[in-house]
């Protein structure tokens, strides 16, 4: 009798399983299909592509043609360049920004701390769209449209993250401070020989969510770059799509979205333990 | 002492001049252009303080249609996201064969250009006079008729949106709450176990009130980003959204700032603070309504 039970609570548990791994399965698949059809499209010539009456999944004579044209029809290349200058540009400065400025809070004292953390901290609510506008005119008036200092500056600093940092160095122990303090060394020294390389999960945080963050930013290029030349991906992924390859060279397109996609993607898939560690200690994406 | 102050501001100027310029400056000025009727980019002059352009734009239709879709957008997909993120994370947690597998596809969206995608899902959805696109495909498949969901009906593009927005922001709360499950400690499974309790009530009684708190942040931080959905739009509609029907209070921002019907500054400065002022209400009714159910449910670990 008790075995019987016990026998059927199993095939239950496994039943469950099963169901379960189906469900995830389907899932998985529906996130991956955009990724799929992005690649097998981009290697479909384009007139199978447009016979294609009913979407093919496989593709029978694979070319690499579209991606030749997604390089010479449009500046991709281009594109590339800037994005990674901006990306390492305005992560490394902010980096910096928020280092100096973590330290500043977690280990000196000064008059009116408390009072501009709170200040601080009070500016996390604020949504970026608020500001867009005023920065947008600043930007206009500095003349500095079209280039890549008015991309970079209004997205080097981040309170979330001088918040998430400073916490981080308070965790460094007061002894260890004091004992370098006796020593000599300077706060400077200290801060960047002693601190930064025991906070440094921290810091690749950061820097993991930041470049995610600039690879993919579009609104603000968008504002402030009219010229093909200063275009991010984002923004020539849109110029592509409403102009480029004639709109209806869908291959092409694809090709070129593989592309944009691939550098984050291979990352990703390095640094996959990192990057979800790090988005769930500090991303709000969603 | 007094030194040691004076180097503080030191460490602190790069910051406080960024925040200064970029932050603190905006927030004020924004308020300022919101309340100054007619401003004029080219004559830098107004005429007058007051109500106006507030006004103007509550009354404007495109407003009132970026006002109706951002509202839509966040009424479906803040509950299918959180809902779908839960189920799946339960699917997570109860595995242990492909687990990480499966996390590391489930977050594959995440680092993916909102752009970019967006097009494939376009591709996917679009139905063009040489083919009707797959997903087109799989519903005649089930004897449906073909649908235009880029250019067609307003439910058929809403739809796609809904879905290409529930898509991107699934990663990050699936994220958030497989590991919030997994700090449910087990003794207290085990406990409940041992005295009989069955799957369900241990669901509503054990795990739901120990991961309320990330369920609360992540329906607080889901509405926000809802309401402030923009480019999953772009993506998937292109950029003359008014002409599409699908914009957004933030696409309406921007366009009132810039581009063909751009150069109205006071007005794009009125609609993003009613933005921030309905998102300010959301949040502090959901901390309300989070702190109700703490006395409540006795909280959990936050």
């Amino acid at each position: 009798m008790r075995d019987k039970k016990d026998l059927r609570k199993k095939r239950n548990g496994t039943g469950g399983k099963v169901v379960t791994y189906i469900l995830l399965s389907v899932w998985a698949g529906i996130v991956l299909l955009p990724f799929y059809w992005m690649i097998i499209n981009s290697f479909k010539p384009t007139p199978e592509y447009n016979a294609e009456t009913t979407p093919s999944f496989f593709v029978y004579a694979p070319t690499l043609e579209n991606y030749i044209k997604a390089f010479t029809d449009v500046p991709l290349a281009r594109y590339f360049l800037n994005t990674i200058i901006f990306t390492l540009v305005t992560t490394a400065l902010m980096v910096i920004v928020i280092i100096l400025a973590a330290f500043a809070f977690a280990r000196l004292s000064f008059r009116g701390k408390n009072i501009l953390f709170v200040a601080f901290l009070s500016l996390m609510m604020i949504p970026t769209e608020l500001v867009i506008i005023t920065n947008f005119v600043t930007i206009t008036d500095l003349n500095l449209r079209n280039t890549y200092l008015g991309l970079i500056l209004p997205s080097v600093t981040s309170v979330f993250y001088i918040y998430l940092l400073k916490e981080n160095f308070e965790m460094v122990p007061d002894e260890v401070y004091k004992a370098a303090k006796v020593d000599g060394t300077s706060d400077i020294k200290f801060l960047f020989k002693i601190m930064v390389p025991m906070c440094r999960p921290t810091i690749v945080t950061v820097i993991i969510l930041k470049v995610i963050e600039c690879w993919n930013s579009y609104v603000w290029p968008r504002l402030i770059t009219d010229r093909q030349e200063y275009y991010l991906l984002s923004n020539g992924i849109q110029e592509i799509r409403e102009s480029g390859f004639g709109r209806e060279n869908i291959p092409a397109m694809m090709a070129a979205v593989v592309v944009i996609s691939v550098p984050l993607i291979v990352l990703f898939l390095i640094f996959h333990r990192k990057i979800m560690e790090g988005v769930s200690r500090g991303g709000t994406k969603g | 002492m007094k030194k040691n102050g004076l180097k503080a501001w030191l460490y602190l100027l790069p910051a406080l001049i960024f925040l200064g310029v970029f932050m603190v400056y905006p927030i004020i000025d924004v308020v300022i252009y919101s309340v100054e009727q007619g401003f004029s980019f080219t004559s830098q002059t107004a005429h007058g303080i007051g109500f106006y352009n507030f006004r103007y734009v509550l009354s404007d239709p495109y407003f009132i249609q970026a006002l109706k879709n951002t509202f839509i957008l966040v009424a479906v997909t803040v509950p299918v996201s959180t809902g779908l993120a839960l189920l799946i994370s339960l699917g997570l947690s109860s595995i242990k064969r492909l687990k990480e597998l499966f996390q590391t596809i489930y977050f594959l969206p995440y680092v993916t250009n909102t752009l970019a995608v967006g097009l494939v899902f376009m591709i996917l959805f679009d139905k063009t006079e040489y083919t009707d696109g797959l997903v087109n495909a799989f519903i005649k498949l089930f004897g449906g008729g073909a649908v235009d969901f880029i250019d067609g009906p307003y439910w058929a593009k809403m739809t796609v949106l809904c879905l290409y927005t529930v898509w991107i922001v699934l990663p990050f709360k699936i994220l958030i709450l497989t590991s919030a499950l997994a700090s449910v400690k087990k003794d207290y499974y085990n406990a409940a176990r041992v005295d009989g309790t069955s799957k369900f009530r241990m669901f509503t009684h054990i795990t739901l009130p120990m991961i309320s708190p990330m369920l609360f942040y992540l329906i607080i931080t889901g509405f926000i980003g809802a309401f402030k959905a923009y480019s999953d739009s772009v993506a998937l509609f292109g950029t003359d959204l008014d002409k599409a029907g699908m914009n957004t209070i933030v696409g309406y921002v921007y366009n009132m700032l810039y581009g063909d019907s751009g150069g109205y500054p006071s007005y794009a400065s009125a609609a993003a603070l009613i933005l921030f002022a309905i998102v300010l209400s959301i949040t502090v009714i959901n901390l309300i309504v989070r702190s109700r159910l703490a006395f409540k449910g006795g909280g959990g670990n936050a």
